[in-house]
This record gives structure tokens, sequence and C-alpha cells, in this order.
């Protein structure tokens, strides 16, 4: 590969069992440092669009589900546009932070996230995307932050058109990116359970 | 959409591989397929951004930002340095997040099982936002080494965790930063997961005299590249922000 950068990227280390003592201090039992731990929150009363829950958890090799994982995910607003400088297209809705970060629990695994339905964002040639949340993964054990992207169970008809969904050449591995859609409470929830090997193992991207 | 940036592709011989038995714990957890390559969309090029407002006045100084009774015991040492891109232009407004042990190696946190005593004025996280020049700065102190089950007799050398945001979210990275002359960086198995030397070297932060602030604090030096845009077609496309 040629590289036509005069630096080479800092190379990555793993975030270790104690990620939490940064990334989620509070969470961790380090408090009074921050008022809040970042990313705990992405909505508030007059976020638009459908509320939902999207929750999961990620499991190593032998199927045990890691329980020191942190989670980072980075979506679109309702209307498919992200809060970001870099966002040329419009204004994204100022009630939507668009990122989250939650720990896998101690006990369970299971990490959960309050968020809302993306909107459907363009790729490069235009073509429209479904509507999907990026995720970035990184724990004791993983070198380097693995990002993969959840869709949603209930989208075939844009999951079909997605460029990138049904870019992906085996339907089997397509499939280990979509949550299924259910209900807990009336509140939508999504379960997007993640595979780090074996059988089912979920599609990690290099993006 | 055509104008829309790229990065230039991961250079994976440069980080460490997702298997490397040595680190046990990366047996299990690493995928076996291959990565799937992505051509970069507005999800990946685009990330969230945390201005200067989000940090507190003691935020960069872990000496004090946990103090109940006073400073924290150990070495006082200033850690700064810059955030570039492959490109070495700095890269400013990123939020930049640390954590580490205490002066004895021993980690504030529930799963921590080291013998070595917690400090009760040292909580061991800290935070701060890059300044327009991509620099950025932090007092601390320094980190013992600590013992970790993993081989039989397996020790950390001194480090400091870093999280680092670029502008966008292909960019996100997190990574350790050593202290130069240790011994123990070349026997470390996470460490010798990332196959150069010379890779490997662009961690250990540099003792830098010049910095340091006389009878107080030693300095170290710890520059961080983020990944770079495509260097030709975008030149100008992101100077706007
Ligand atoms: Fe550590």
């Amino acid at each position: 590969m040629t590289r036509p950068n005069t630096l080479e990227e800092t190379p990555s280390q793993t975030a270790g069992p104690y990620v939490h003592i940064g990334l989620t201090p509070n969470w961790c039992d380090i408090e009074g440092v921050y008022p809040e731990d970042l990313g705990r929150t992405m909505v508030d009363a007059e976020t638009a669009g459908e509320r939902i829950i999207v929750s999961g958890r990620i499991f190593d090799g032998s199927g045990v589900p890691l329980k020191d994982a942190l989670i980072e995910i980075w979506q679109a607003d309702a209307n498919g546009l992200y809060n970001s400088p870099l966002e040329k297209r419009g204004e994204a809705d100022p009630h939507f932070t668009g990122w989250g970060r939650q720990a896998t629990d101690g006990t369970t695994g299971e990490y959960r996230f309050e968020t809302i339905k993306p909107g459907r964002v363009p790729c490069r040639d235009g073509r429209l995307m479904a509507p999907h949340i990026s995720f970035w993964i990184v724990a004791r054990g993983i070198n380097l932050g693995l990002h993969t992207r959840m869709y949603f169970a209930d989208e075939d008809a844009a999951n079909g058109e997605c460029p990138v969904l049904s870019g992906i050449g085996s339907k089997a591995r397509a499939a280990t990116l979509i949550a299924s859609r259910g209900e807990v409470d009336g509140a939508a929830t999504y379960t997007f359970d993640i595979h780090l090997q074996g059988d089912g193992e979920t599609i990690f991207f290099d993006v | 959409m055509s104008d829309q940036p790229t990065f230039t592709p991961r250079d994976r011989s440069w980080h460490p591989p997702a298997l490397t038995p040595q680190y046990k714990s990366s047996v299990l957890r690493s995928p076996n397929q291959r990565l799937l390559s992505l051509d970069t969309t507005l999800s990946e090029m685009t990330g969230p951004r945390f201005g200067h407002d989000l940090i507190g006045p003691l935020d960069n100084d872990l000496i004090r930002n946990y103090a109940q009774t006073g400073d924290a015991i150990g070495q006082r040492i200033i850690v700064y340095g810059r955030v570039l891109d492959e490109d070495a232009r700095p890269v400013p407004n990123v939020l930049l997040e640390f954590w580490q042990a205490n002066a004895g190696g021993r980690y504030r946190h529930r799963n921590e099982g080291y013998v070595a005593a917690l400090d009760p004025n040292f909580g061991g996280c800290g935070r701060t936002v890059t300044g327009a020049d991509g620099g950025y700065r932090f007092r601390t102190i320094k980190p013992g080494a600590y013992p970790w089950p993993n081989g039989p007799n397996d020790w950390r050398p001194a480090h400091i965790h870093f999280s680092v945001f670029g502008y966008a979210f292909a960019q996100r990275l997190v990574t350790q930063m050593y202290f130069e002359g240790d011994p123990m960086i070349w026997q470390c198995p996470i460490v010798s997961a990332i196959p150069d030397r010379a890779a490997i070297e662009q961690l250990v932060a540099a003792l830098d005299r010049d910095n340091t602030l006389p009878m107080d604090a030693l300095a170290y030096r710890f520059d961080i590249v983020l990944r770079g845009r495509h260097s030709t077609l975008f030149e100008n496309r992101l100077e706007g922000n």
C-alpha cells in the first residue's frame, strides 16, 4: 500500500479492563470529578423522532458476554442529519446529540441506549443507505477498536436498497447486522447482539 | 456527493493485529473473519464535537481533581504534546480523555485486585480539549507498574491510557503512553502486540527537560497522530470548520 501521508497514525492499544475510569468514571464510582458521564444522555424531551431502546450483549468466542466492554454509538437524527460540524447538508436536531457511550453491565453484560430511530443518509454516490447506527467497541483483549453497524429489522425495503448492506456478499453474514424489533412496556426496543467470533460472527468494518 | 472527503486506509500492519496469543484476552475476543472494507460515508466522516466549555478547571489536573485532603501522592509530572493528522496538520478542538493507575500501580476500580494501596486523593481520570495548534497539557503523578493475570508473572510498564476523538468517527482511537527509558516496555505482551518497533516507539513519551517545572514537576512529551484524509483531492474541504 502506498502511503501518501508524512506521519503514521499512532498505534492502538487495548482499552483494558478499567476503561471506565477514564470514559465512564461516575459509572465506576469515581464521583465528583465530572458532573455526568459523557454520552449517557442522547435525547431530551423535545428530540424529534421515534423513541427506541437499543440493547444487547457482546459475546466472546466461548459464548460468554463481555462484562468489561465499552460501546460508543453514532447516528443521524430523525431526518438523516448528523449533529456534527462536518454536516454540510443542513442543521441537525439540536435536541439530539447523535452520540452515546455506555459500558456493558458488570453482571449481565448487557448494554442499553435510549435513543431515536435515525433517518436515511446518502452514501458517496448519492444513493440512500438504510437507517443504521454505527457502533465502536473497545474492551480488554481488543487491540484496536471494532467498527460495526446496526440495521433495523422492520426496514426491509430500505435495507434492500442500502448500498452497504445489500453489497455484502453473504446474506447470512449481512443478517448479523440486523437488530430485531420488540416491545417492552410499550417502548420500541431493538436487540442487537454482537458476536466477536464463531457461528454468527458479526461483520466488522475496515472503515 | 463526490466531493465528500475520505481517509487514507488504516495501515493495519502498524497497529496490533486482533489476535495476539501472548496477550491471552485477545484469543477469544478477536474476530476470526476478515474486516469488510467500507467505502467511507458520512456516517464515518462525521463525528461528535466537544467544546472547551465542557472542560472544568481541574479536569486536566489529576493531582487535584479527586483530592479530598491534599494532593495525590507520587512523582509530579506534566504530560503535554500535540494532536496531529497523518499530514502533520494540527487537530484543534478535539477531546482527549486519559486514565491511569496511582503511583503504586493500583487502579480505583471495583474489579481491581492488586494489593498496592489506594490513594484517597487520586481518582485517575482526566480530560482536555486541544487548542488551536492541536496542543494539550495535563498534570498528574507518574503511575506505577503493576502485575496482571496473563502469564505466570506479567507486569505492565508504567503507562497512561488515552482516548482520542478526531473530527470523524473513523478517527476514533484508544492507546497507551509509556515513559522513556522504562525497560519493562520491552517485556510487555500488550506492547509487543504491535509488530513494528518504530510503531512502539511512537508510544514512548520523551522526558523533556526544557519543559520541566523546576522544583515541582518533570515533563513528558507525547504527540498523537490521527488518521488523515486523502491528501490530494480534498486539500481545502475541511478547513472551514
Ligand atoms: Fe492499564
